[in-house]
């Protein structure tokens, strides 16, 4: 399961497009760096989310239904079973392609509603401060400690066998648990930049603090909300897949945690001949979709820290920008430094460069 | 110690919530607790099991919602977390009494393993930034994504089904006597091994994550510019940055150690290993609630115990948490 702790503190500069940048520069800089690792996750990801639309109809036979009565166990992969078989014959591929949208479904949702309240908790009680914001900030804490994944067994295990299972139920059952994280982070943030003096100004022509909130301070705070909305995923991911596999959630509603739970009461890992394919699909695609997000997430986090995008080139890239090959001593350079503009020497590499990486270098000092 | 102060209340009252979500999540459901679980317990229902649940539940007590309340911590503080159904009568104290040595153990030693390897390793691959170690990033990044019981199984399937190279399950030998003997502690051990590996694997690569992007940051400091300029061995120049990057690797334990709990305790699962895991397992598949319940409040508890030992690490690390004022 991913831990979010990676996240890199950010300078407040590198957040805010800084006052007078010109609308072309401003777009260069918005865009993502297009690095391998952002390329692969965007890919992954856009192929998960086509699984999760398209999968149930072209699923090839109905996951629950047995097959064959014949046989008693699992049969490894064949041209009638691309995936092979269960132990009580159902078809392995099918339940991958039905069972990712339920999967994709619940962590999307998850991560969206627990985005939102991140955003309303933590914008909120950075701005307002006082005891709003001790108040927000006990809450947000409370629920980073406490550890999530029984509380939810306790809830799901109470709720999940009165109420049918429900993805939309099941998203916002686990975004209570997933907003706290975000939350934290876009108070720091909040915080910082309640001083500055555009903000100042803001108040003092006498603008409601909702309308700072939402259209002075929330614009700058995007990336922050990106990861966050990201990690959150990640999180709905790793939990629904986890009570699943525990079976607190029917076992009849078909996800890819699902799959692991039926592999795993049928020990598929531990029979003499593995029934790898009984518990592979399932696992990797879990891992991808996760990875897919965290790669994106690595985007974000460069172009958020500047110093990351540099540790991140490759030697190739390096030697153009004209970087010392390995930095052993600080300085590593700030590429395309958002919000600093004219400083440096800018080089406009796209369509020139092999490696597809198409943003402009700014190679400046590290301050 | 103003931090520890500020934490210890923390604690107390993220304490009280849990307990506080234990006693209302029952009621929240429709209907009568007692009668609800009965319907769903489809085997064999004694008078003793629902006057049990009864007391339990506070239901027929006569009290309105805020005695039951009161009447349940009451019972708490005396140590009292009720009656398993699953083994009736056997209480819940004693089922989780047994199994939580073993997940101490195991957990205990996997987090610390996992946190040291993957700071040391953070550092390096910090310090050789731009170097074919970067490529560890990706793969780490899947480590980390991919959920723990599925590398578990994994593991089952690579290192003991097939090569044979540890065993399947459990956490001993069971053909040995349990005690301070060299055969039995060696299969302790060797049963541990497995999980404790899969354990370290899918939770250090945050820390390798969190060390390497404090580390670039920390590395562009004057002070670590100056240690360089003035001649000291290498090692220094990487254990001065070292000592002030690791500090967000320490708060965030806080953050980690919740899904860390809850991973290992599906490796646990996955391995058939006797720990908190498994009667979690138990609990869920034979509707055990109140075992279930009082699995929640131990696993939050020994999380935040390992909070306050994490704030004790970070106040002795950091001597400006240590100032008054």
């Amino acid at each position: 399961m991913a831990i979010p702790v990676g996240t890199t503190p950010v300078s407040p500069d590198a957040t805010a497009p800084a006052p007078g940048v010109t609308g072309k520069r401003r777009m260069r800089m918005l865009r993502l760096p297009r690095s391998p690792k952002i390329m692969i996750g965007l890919g992954l990801a856009i192929f998960f989310v086509l699984l999760a639309v398209i999968g149930p109809y072209v699923a090839p036979y109905d996951p629950s239904a047995s097959l064959s009565t014949t046989k008693g166990t699992p049969l490894p992969p064949s041209g009638a079973h691309w995936l092979g078989t269960t132990q009580v014959q159902q078809d392995v591929l099918s339940q991958l392609l039905v069972g990712g949208r339920s999967t994709i479904l619940v962590s999307l949702i998850a991560g969206a509603v627990a985005t939102v309240l991140a955003v309303l908790f933590g914008v909120t009680a950075g701005y307002f401060g006082g005891w709003v914001d001790d108040l927000l900030s006990m809450l947000a804490n409370v629920f980073l400690v406490m550890p999530a994944l029984p509380l939810l067994i306790v809830i799901f295990g109470f709720l999940s066998k009165s109420a049918s299972p429900n993805d939309l139920l099941i998203g916002l059952v686990i975004s209570i648990t997933g907003w706290a994280f975000g939350a934290r982070v876009l108070r720091a943030q909040t915080l910082s930049m309640r001083t500055w003096d555009y903000i100042e100004s803001a108040r003092l022509i006498g603008e409601r603090s909702w309308r700072i909130m939402t259209f002075e301070i929330l614009p700058n705070l995007i990336p922050v909300v990106a990861t966050s909305f990201l990690f959150t995923v990640i999180y709905g991911v790793g939990t629904f897949a986890a009570l699943s596999f525990l079976g607190v959630i029917s076992v009849a509603h078909w996800s890819w945690g699902t799959m692991l739970y039926w592999a795993q009461s049928a020990q598929a890992a531990q029979q003499v001949h593995i029934e790898w394919w009984w518990f592979l699909p399932a696992g990797l695609a879990l891992g991808l979709f996760g990875t897919s997000l965290a790669l994106l997430n690595f985007g974000i986090d460069e172009f958020i820290n500047p110093r990351l995008r540099a540790a991140g080139l490759t030697g190739r890239q390096a030697r153009r920008a004209g970087m010392p090959r390995h930095p052993r001593l600080g300085l590593t350079p700030v590429i395309a430094s958002a919000g600093r503009n004219g400083s440096g020497t800018s080089q406009d590499r796209s369509g020139q460069d092999g490696s597809g990486s198409g943003e402009s270098l700014m190679v400046g000092g590290p301050r | 110690m103003r931090l520890i102060s500020r934490r210890l209340g923390l604690y107390v009252v993220t304490a009280i919530v849990a307990i506080t979500a234990n006693f209302f999540i029952p009621h929240l459901m429709p209907g009568n607790p007692v009668l609800s679980l009965i319907g769903r317990m489809q085997a064999q229902v004694s008078t003793q099991t629902i006057t049990a649940l009864e007391l339990q539940y506070g239901v027929n007590t006569r009290t309105g919602l805020w005695g039951q309340y009161l009447h349940y911590w009451a019972q708490l503080l005396h140590g009292n977390l009720g009656i398993s159904l699953s083994s009736y009568p056997t209480p819940v104290t004693t089922l989780i009494r047994g199994a939580l040595p073993w997940t101490i153990g195991l957990v205990g030693v996997a987090t610390v393993l996992s946190f040291v390897l993957g700071t040391l390793v953070g550092i390096v691959v910090a310090w050789r930034r731009g170097s074919w170690l970067d490529n560890i990033l990706p793969v780490m990044t899947f480590f980390q994504a991919v959920p723990y019981f599925f590398l578990a199984i994994l593991a089952v399937a690579l290192f003991a089904t097939k090569l044979g190279w540890f065993p399947q399950n459990s956490a001993y030998d069971i053909t040995l006597n349990p005690g301070f003997s060299g055969p039995y502690i060696a299969s302790v051990l060797d049963h541990a091994a497995l999980p404790a590996l899969t354990i370290v694997l899918a939770s250090v690569a945050g820390w390798i994550i969190t060390m390497r992007n404090v580390m670039i940051t920390t590395m562009d400091e004057d002070y670590v510019l100056i240690a360089q300029a003035k001649g000291l061995p290498r090692s220094r120049v990487i254990s001065y940055a070292a000592r002030n990057a690791i500090l967000p690797s320490v708060s965030g334990f806080s953050l980690a150690v919740g899904f860390i709990v809850s991973g290992a305790l599906l490796t646990e699962i996955v391995f058939s290993y006797p720990g908190i895991g498994f009667i979690l397992l138990q609990a869920i598949s034979n509707e055990d609630y109140p075992l279930l319940q009082g699995i929640f409040l131990v696993i939050t508890f020994a999380v935040l115990g390992a909070n306050l030992i994490a704030d004790f690490v970070y106040a002795f690390l950091d001597p400006r948490t240590r100032q008054e004022g």
